[in-house]
């Protein structure tokens, strides 16, 4: 039962992960992106690891993949994309080499070791019997981890940080003068430079609107 | 452990190393940021099932505390990338990773 569950969940990861790197279209990328990542979580219930099985569904299928849509979405870039010219020489041969000798080398590496892991048995405590292993999980967590469980709480605040200081405009954008404060032709601090930005900015959109449409 | 008769746990390890090189071709052959980015889910995907098999082969929890955190600097990853990528891609739709070799807006 197992194999016939790891052969068809093996099969949908490599066929997604293919699909990404070879659609046109970045939604279909993003669409073979999800298959993957199924994949992956069902082989995560093949190894009885249930509840990362959920936060990989809920978190990369639920909420990355998402937000790769709505980025493609809300760029208007979800056209298809030109993959058969080579930009650059031979890259792609370089690129099947290199991609084969990182697919050989664990494997070689794993065969040294007669194809099993090297290592202390239950260093910081059993997996449960029982399937059920957020208890072991948390615990592990809560006390071993539990500077790095609040390191990466830094980590999500600052990101949440850096993407709000991303996305906003910037300041000169967003504390416009008045209109009429400046003469029409004066010299004001911010007059030439408000302008620049404002036929730069609809000139861009203008250029995307005309994309979205061919 | 609860092994099933027929699976070895190293054809988790093969498959992950295949899904692994699979997003670093298409990393280094992709021009779209998007595409390369979603490359980079998938590699670090392959890395997650990586720790998961060798939690199960060792039965020792700390291979999924690990996943874990793999998942919280993922979706911080993918937050922050995907801003610059909006900021980048705003200015000019068609850019391509080629075009923001110069770090100037």
């Amino acid at each position: 039962m197992e194999t016939f569950v790891f052969l068809v969940a093996a099969a949908i990861c490599l066929v997604g992960a293919t699909g990404v790197v070879v659609m046109r279209n970045p939604v279909h990328s993003a669409l073979s992106l999800v298959a993957t990542l199924f994949g992956v979580a069902v082989l995560f219930v093949a190894q009885e690891a249930n509840f990362l099985a959920a936060v990989q569904v809920i978190v990369y299928a639920g909420a990355i993949v998402v937000l790769f849509l709505f980025v493609i979405m809300l760029l208007g870039v979800d056209r298809a994309e030109d993959i058969d010219v080579e930009p650059l020489v031979g890259q792609r041969l370089m690129a099947a080499i290199v991609g084969v000798a990182i697919f050989a080398l664990p494997v070689l590496a794993l065969a040294s070791t007669n194809w099993e892991a090297t290592g202390i048995e239950a260093n910081l405590g059993r997996l449960s019997v029982d399937g059920y292993d957020v208890e072991e999980l948390g615990e592990v967590i809560f006390t071993r981890y539990i500077l790095a469980f609040e390191v990466t709480s830094i980590l999500l605040v600052i990101a949440v940080v850096g993407a709000v200081m991303l996305a906003k405009k910037s300041r000169r954008d967003a504390e416009l003068p008045i209109e009429g404060l400046y003469e029409p032709g004066s010299v004001g601090p911010d007059g030439p430079r408000r302008s620049t930005n404002a036929s730069h900015s609809s000139g861009s959109e203008g250029d995307s609107e005309e994309e979205t449409a061919q | 452990m609860m092994l099933a008769a027929g699976v070895e746990p190293s054809w988790y390890l093969i498959l992950a190393a295949a899904i692994f090189s699979i997003g670093a071709v298409g990393l280094l052959i992709r021009r779209n940021p998007l595409v390369m980015f979603m490359c980079v889910e998938l590699m670090l995907n392959a890395v997650t099932l990586t720790f998961v098999t060798f939690s199960r082969m060792l039965d020792d929890v700390g291979g999924q505390a690990v996943v874990v955190f793999v998942l919280v600097v993922a979706a911080a990853e993918v937050v922050v990338g995907l801003g610059i990528i909006v900021a980048i891609l705003r200015k000019r739709p068609t850019a391509t990773a080629d075009d923001v070799s110069l770090l100037k807006g």
